[in-house]
């Protein structure tokens, strides 16, 4: 790791003004992410805001039809939390299933969302239930927030402060995890609720998350599993990897997915 | 250069580091705590595993700075007045370890999961130690000892 400055800010308002007197500064917050980023020297910011001593961002409530989540809340406290897993038992289980308990204790949901790798978890979870990204500058829906690899529509000085899920009437979420990393070779988030149904793909794809449109339609007619017979991704773009080839995980899409809707009962 | 404070294995302690210095070094190089091992360093192998506020963390992806004001346990934290933890105690009767080296971070990894479930089945108990790798063992006398502990502290 190259030497940097740290700063503990309290509060959102203290975290960003940290941040506009950095000359490069990055905010953390697991850091399960960002410190082995840095370790590699694969980024060398002058400033590292820890996010984590900000109890704002931290917590599970309900609103309303919806779950909303603070940026700071770590993949355990998700996983276990009483009202997820009752109202989207499909966002508990994906939580649960990301890396390894020591991870989960310390990754947290906004990090995640924020840094979009294309196998993480979250982000067809997002795309998937039609959820809301609230920053410390505006509302952001996850259509509009996952732009390609690793990028998304946040801007430079701009804080996650929490994500908003409507409560589906029906979701899964089911995934074949690299069996060394637990990260999704293919993930698929299928939802029937406010937003639609949605089917969303993590893992797969080049350009990070994508919506499949020919599945959507499929099970709008009939939210099932047998309704996806026969409906597959082409295999351009697919990712390709020592882990599977591109026509591999192709075929994994029509596979993840269908086990996706059968998860969600 | 920032310093820390924290509590580690109920004893307050404070030093200087500097903004990138790691838990692990911390514990290892200030507090000659050298209990807490670091296999990897890239997160995956879950020697470096102590309890940070009661949660089990890689102290190799905290940095000692994230850890201000926290309580901290490491392996040298488990046993008291002379006498081995129980998880400990089933790792040695049931010879959970041969190297020894991934040990430390698979009995505070135990410990975690037996304060949240006091009666793991073998596929809890294999699941949770997802985050620990054992190049020796092939694991099976691990999960008998973490089995045996849980039996042995619900009494
Ligand atoms: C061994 C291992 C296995 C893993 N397995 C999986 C897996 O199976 N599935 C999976 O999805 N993930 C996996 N992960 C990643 C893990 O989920 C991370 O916790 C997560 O991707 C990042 O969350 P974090 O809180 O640690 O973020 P950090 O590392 O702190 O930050 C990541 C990035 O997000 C930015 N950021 C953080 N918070 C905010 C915010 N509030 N607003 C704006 N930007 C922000 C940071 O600047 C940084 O660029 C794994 C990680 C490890 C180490
Ligand atoms: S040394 Fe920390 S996980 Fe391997
Ligand atoms: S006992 Fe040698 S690595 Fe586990």
């Amino acid at each position: 790791m190259y030497a940097f400055n740290y700063h503990r800010p309290a509060s959102i308002d203290e975290a960003i003004s940290a941040l506009s007197g950095a000359s490069d500064g990055t905010v953390m917050s697991g850091g399960q992410t960002l410190l082995p980023t840095l370790k590699q020297r694969l980024a060398s910011p002058s400033d590292v805001i820890d996010l984590g001593a900000i109890a704002a961002l931290k917590g599970i409530r309900e609103d309303g039809g919806a779950i909303v989540i603070g940026a700071g809340t770590c993949h355990a406290a998700v996983a276990g939390d009483a009202t997820v897993r009752a109202k989207i038992p499909a966002l508990a289980a994906l939580a649960e299933g990301i890396g390894d308990p020591q991870v989960r204790n310390r990754g947290t949901i906004g990090g995640s969302v924020a840094n979009n790798d294309p196998v993480a978890d979250y982000p067809a979870g997002l795309l998937g239930l039609g959820a809301t990204i609230k920053t410390t500058k505006r509302e952001i829906a996850a259509d509009d927030f996952f732009t390609g690899l690793f990028e998304t529509a946040l801007a430079d000085d701009e804080i996650i402060t929490e994500i908003s899920f409507p409560v589906p009437q029906k979701a899964g979420y089911a995934k074949f995890p690299n069996p060394a990393s637990r990260y999704a070779i293919v993930g698929v988030m299928a939802a029937q609720g406010p937003a639609g149904v949605r089917v969303a793909v993590t893992g797969a794809s080049e350009g990070g998350v994508f919506r499949v449109a020919e599945m959507e339609a499929a099970l709008g007619g009939n939210f099932s599993a047998e309704a996806l017979a026969g409906i597959g991704v082409p295999e351009d773009n697919m990712n390709a990897d020592i882990h599977a080839s591109a026509a591999y995980r192709a075929h994994l899409v029509g596979v993840i997915a269908k086990r996706a809707v059968e998860a969600a009962g | 250069m920032p310093s820390v404070s924290m509590t580690v294995n109920g004893k307050a302690v404070s030093g200087e580091v500097e903004g990138r210095t790691l838990l692990v070094e911390f514990l290892r190089q200030n507090l000659s705590l050298t209990g807490t091992h670091v296999g990897c360093d890239t997160s995956q192998c879950g020697a470096c595993v102590v309890h940070v506020n009661g949660e089990s963390a890689k102290a190799c992806t905290v940095l000692a700075l994230q850890a201000e004001g926290a309580e901290v346990t490491t392996i040298e934290g488990m046993a008291q007045n002379g006498t081995l933890h129980p998880i400990q105690a089933a790792f040695k009767e049931h010879h959970g370890l041969q190297c020894g080296f991934c040990t430390p971070g698979m009995v505070m990894s135990a410990a975690d999961l037996l304060q949240r479930n006091k009666n793991p089945d073998e596929t809890e108990i294999r699941d949770w130690l997802e985050g620990n790798i054992c190049r020796c063992t092939g694991y099976h006398n691990i999960v008998k000892a973490i089995h045996a502990a849980a039996q042995a502290m619900r009494g």
